[in-house]
């Protein structure tokens, strides 16, 4: 029998910080067979990198593997010298990082760098770029010639990424491990790289350790998975079982969070994790998960369970067969829904149009975007990279100036271009949540200073009032007292996005932009997030336009959808319909580019290409060049306007709604 | 919706008096600081006390012992004068001590100000400005300073105001550089929300921010008074006559190094050569520790 491409035995990894060996991972044991692909799942901080570091010993300087046993084709990769294990990372294993633009050399032509892998194989220069050229074509490059000429930084994230990989195959190792491959690209570029790793899985015979904290792309690619919380296995078994009937209650609740589709805002809450995970280090007694388990008994404080042997799965949990019925971590008191009231739009956007200039080129970031917003309506804005989403919500807060020909109007007047020129009231009544708390949050001002400054400006409170609002609001983004004298770098993320949220709710806004609240938030946290953000709304009687490239996530909260891509909206309608359809081709793609946690999949529609540059739009329909359902000349020529395809339903397309509801499958 | 309820936390809880605990403890671990304020704390100790602790006064002439070698009375020997040198090296500390901090500060200030409008506004004011500094840089300090000099007249706060008036583009500089990056950061947009005026951002948001960066560049900059300061008094348009300032010192003797009496010129040098690494020592230190 084959060795195991990878196995872990009992391994310990610990950091020394500030002089205290903190544990990270504890007891981690799993092993992959040849040409199986194995996930690893898990949320921030349980040590899923750690473990990937671990298995080419290339831990930080203050990391160590304190105990166990690894071994990559069968050697052990503790007690190999530097020479033995230099060779080994050259020719067994390879590695792909989450950021392809920072695993590539930017000074090197791609080809060229590709080639190098050959070449210390012994391999000719001649031979070598031929090699590479071959390789690129097995990542489906279409035009290896031509990209193997470029340096990376002009190539596209999917592209980099395309490389990234090829340069991992090259050697035809017997690990890969693809460290969350796919987190920083869009998702339509997120499905093609998915389906090329699928592709090469079995045209190569690589193993293969796939490390990310999105469940569903984990579902649809891996054989076996392991689930890690807190530098601790606490779940293992093949994919489609561990989901579908998951016997650890962590497992449970991480599958419980995601937003699905039958979850609405109106309906219900989603569910949570309560509490957080362990520090990094800290060895609690007993079962690790204690603290958040709703399951926990004087048993699991007392005693930690072994990984229990379910017959080829395995569950570190005393109750494993109470799993499933976890008692669901929901709002206890759910706000009455809140009804938009059809008194008229409280925003309007007419033509809005932005024009940046570079260089003596026009880059049109958005064009003739016209919607409008309801009281208490929360419009969800979806959209790739570069479709012109945050400028939009720039432009609408007056942080940018639109074009001279856009309006944009609250409560029926119509506000100037700019911040400066705003009368206060209507500053006050449009904020923001940004996406970044790092960026948002003044990292030298502590949490009191920050909300309480913000409540001071916006609302005129001072002296009690103030202290007594502060409190209050606190509160409602259930953010702990005890975190007010910190400044934003002692929180986590999802603190920071509540003291985020809390600044933008200080003066009793109107309407509230929500850019990617939740985008670096863990599952479990966006969640709690998403929920407060619908309480909020409907206590306060806000809108809201929240912008996102996660569909489930905009689901669960939007009552309307604006689809935008290169500046342009190409659909807009109330949530269900543009959901249940007809529509728009591009509308269409992206629905069937997010992965489903089933794992199984309907007809999957991918787009070719890359999104064009709007410094140079294609001409006619600005979709026409990755449109599947291109049908002639029409589309280069002629831009279609928005068409009516259902009650206040609009799809930008030559081809008629019904036609394209009729084959949409 | 219990998020926060349960007891353990993720991230390690520290207020901000414990941070800056941590980062004093940061900067005694370091050697290289340590031995920087040695040096610095030493020459200051010097400039404040020197005058009550000397065994010599350092203006008193002897005319019957000049030009001693050193010896058990005479440590460092004494000058043509019969003056004490180790006396006029110990309290020669303080002119200099005086001129070259003040000098930087003011510098400083003047610098963080201009540089934080340069950069928040960017626009005209930017440009113009920018193209100023851009000349001033391109002149020889030492130089400029020694024309404003002969122009206004030699005297310790000409002195003071002329480096500082040299510095004060340099930092601009430094500051509208971090400037730059800061008010792109959202949380600039989110004070805009909040009607904040442009002075609040600049003075109160953007300014804790770039106060890293400032500290180190003044700190390099104290290094280059000290040195400036030196300069300008040996070529005798610094600091005036008796004081027994460093350069001043070196200016008067250093003719008679060719006659064999070393111990006039050597420890005035030693002592400027061991500030200015002091103080580079100091910026060392700060840095590391300020850039992680």
């Amino acid at each position: 029998m084959a060795e195991d491409a990878l196995a872990f035995d009992e391994v310990d990894v610990s950091y020394l910080v500030r002089g205290t060996p903190r544990t990270v991972l504890r007891g981690l044991s799993f092993r992959i067979g040849r040409g199986e692909t194995y996930g690893l799942v898990g949320e921030s901080g349980c040590g899923k990198s750690t473990a990937a570091f671990a298995a080419v010993r290339y831990l930080p300087r203050n990391g160590a593997v304190t105990a166990g046993r690894i071994r990559v084709n069968g050697q052990d990769l503790m007690s190999m010298g530097q020479r033995a294990l230099r060779s080994l990372r050259q020719t067994a294993v390879a590695m792909v990082y989450q950021d392809p633009g920072r695993a590539l050399n930017p000074s090197i032509r791609v080809g060229q760098q590709i080639a190098e892998v050959f070449e210390l194989a012994g391999m000719e220069r001649e031979a070598a770029m031929a090699k590479s050229a071959e390789m690129l074509d097995r990542v489906r490059i279409s035009d290896p010639q031509r990209v193997m000429e470029r340096y990376p930084h002009q190539l596209s994230g999917g592209m980099q990424q395309r490389v990234a990989i090829a340069m991992a195959l090259a050697r035809n190792p017997a690990l890969l491990i693809l460290d969350e491959p796919t987190t920083g690209l869009d998702v339509t570029v997120e499905a093609e790289v998915l389906d090329l790793i699928e592709k090469l899985r079995l045209e190569f015979d690589t193993a293969i350790l796939f490390i990310s904290h999105n469940l569903a792309i984990v579902a649809r690619l891996c054989e076996r998975t392991g689930v890690l919380y807190s530098g601790r296995l606490v779940e293992e078994g093949p994919t489609r079982s561990l989901f579908e009937a998951p016997r650890h209650p962590y497992t449970v609740g991480l599958l419980r969070c995601l937003p699905r589709p039958e979850r609405r805002k109106k309906t219900s809450r989603l569910d949570t994790i309560p509490g957080f995970p362990p520090m990094p280090g800290a060895a609690p007694q007993g079962c690790i998960f204690t603290a958040r388990c709703a399951l926990a008994t004087e048993r699991c404080r007392r005693e930690e369970p072994p990984l229990i042997d379910l017959g080829g799965r395995f569950s570190r949990c005393h109750y494993h067969e109470l799993a499933a019925d976890l008692p669901r971590a929901e709002a206890v008191q759910m706000a009455e829904p809140l009804v938009p009231s059809p008194s008229g739009p409280i925003l309007t956007i007419d033509k809005l149009s932005k024009t940046y200039r570079v260089g003596d080129q026009a880059l049109k970031a958005l064009r003739e975007v016209s919607l409008d917003l309801e009281a208490g309506e929360t419009l969800g804005l979806v959209g790739e990279s570069g479709s012109g989403k945050t400028t939009l919500a720039r432009s609408l807060l007056g942080l940018t100036a639109a074009d001279p020909a856009s309006r944009i109007m609250m409560n029926g007047r119509t506000l100037p271009p700019r911040i400066g020129a705003r009368v206060p009231g209507d500053v006050k009544a449009l904020q923001i949540v940004f996406q970044n708390p790092d960026s948002a949050l003044n990292r030298s001002h502590a949490v009191r200073r920050l909300i309480g400054r913000a409540i001071a400006k916006l609302s005129g409170l001072g002296g009690a009032a103030l202290k007594q609002r502060l409190l209050a609001l606190t509160r409602s983004v259930q953010l702990p007292d005890r975190y007010l004298p910190q400044k934003p770098r002692a929180l986590s993320g999802g603190l920071k996005q509540r003291v985020a949220i809390a600044r933008a709710f200080a003066g009793d806004p109107k309407v509230v932009v929500c850019d990617e609240p939740t985008s670096a938030l863990d599952v479990s946290v966006q969640a709690a997030i998403l929920n407060l953000l619908a309480d909020l709304q409907a206590s306060q009687k806000v809108s809201y336009i929240f912008i996102s490239h996660d569909l489930g996530v905009v689901r669960y909260l939007a009552d309307r959808i604006a689809v935008l891509y290169l500046g342009r909206i190409v659909e807009i309608g109330p949530a269900e319909q543009v959901f249940a359809g007809p529509h728009h081709p591009y509308t269409a793609a992206l629905l069937s580019a997010v992965p489903d946690i089933s794992g199984g999949h309907g007809a999957r529609i991918r787009l070719q290409g890359e999104i064009p540059s709007a410094l140079g739009p294609p001409p006619g329909c600005v979709f026409q060049t990755r449109c599947p359902r291109k049908i002639g000349p029409i589309c280069e020529t002629e831009e279609p306007a928005l068409s009516e395809a259902g009650p206040r339903h609009a799809i930008r397309c030559h081809i008629p709604p019904a036609e394209l509801m009729a084959t949409r499958d | 919706m219990s998020e926060t309820s349960a007891a353990p936390t993720i991230v390690p809880e520290i207020t901000v008096a414990q941070e800056r605990r941590e980062r004093l403890a940061q900067l005694l671990a370091s050697p290289t600081f340590l031995i920087g304020l040695a040096i610095v704390a030493f020459w200051s100790a010097c400039a404040i006390f020197g005058h009550s602790v000397v065994p010599y006064d350092p203006y008193a002439d002897d005319m019957l012992n000049t030009l001693l070698a050193p010896s058990r009375e005479h440590p460092f020997g004494t000058d043509s004068l019969g003056r004490d040198v180790l006396s006029r090296v110990i309290t020669g500390s303080r002119d200099i001590l005086t001129v070259a901090p003040l000098a930087t500060l003011l510098g400083t200030l003047g610098g963080t100000v201009l540089g934080l409008f340069m950069g928040y506004s960017r626009g005209l004011l930017d440009e113009v400005v920018s193209r100023i500094v851009d000349a001033l840089l391109a002149l020889p300090t030492v130089i400029v300073a020694l024309l404003a000099l002969v122009a206004l007249g030699t005297s310790k706060m000409t002195v003071v105001l002329v480096i500082a008036f040299g510095f004060a583009p340099i930092i601009a500089r430094t500051v509208r550089a971090a400037v730059l990056t800061e008010r792109e950061l959202d949380y600039v947009a989110a004070a805009k929300l909040r009607l904040e005026g442009p002075l609040h951002i600049m003075f109160a948001e953007i300014l804790p921010n770039v106060a890293p960066p400032i500290l180190v560049e003044t700190t390099v900059r104290l290094g280059y008074a000290i040195f400036t300061v030196a300069t300008l008094s040996f070529i005798g348009f610094g600091i005036q006559p008796p004081s027994p300032d460093w350069g001043l010192s070196i200016s008067a003797n250093y003719g008679l190094i060719g006659g064999g009496y070393w111990w006039t010129v050597l420890f005035d040098g030693l002592a400027i050569a061991s500030l200015v690494i002091g103080v580079n020592l100091l910026a060392d230190g700060l840095e590391g520790v300020v850039n992680g």
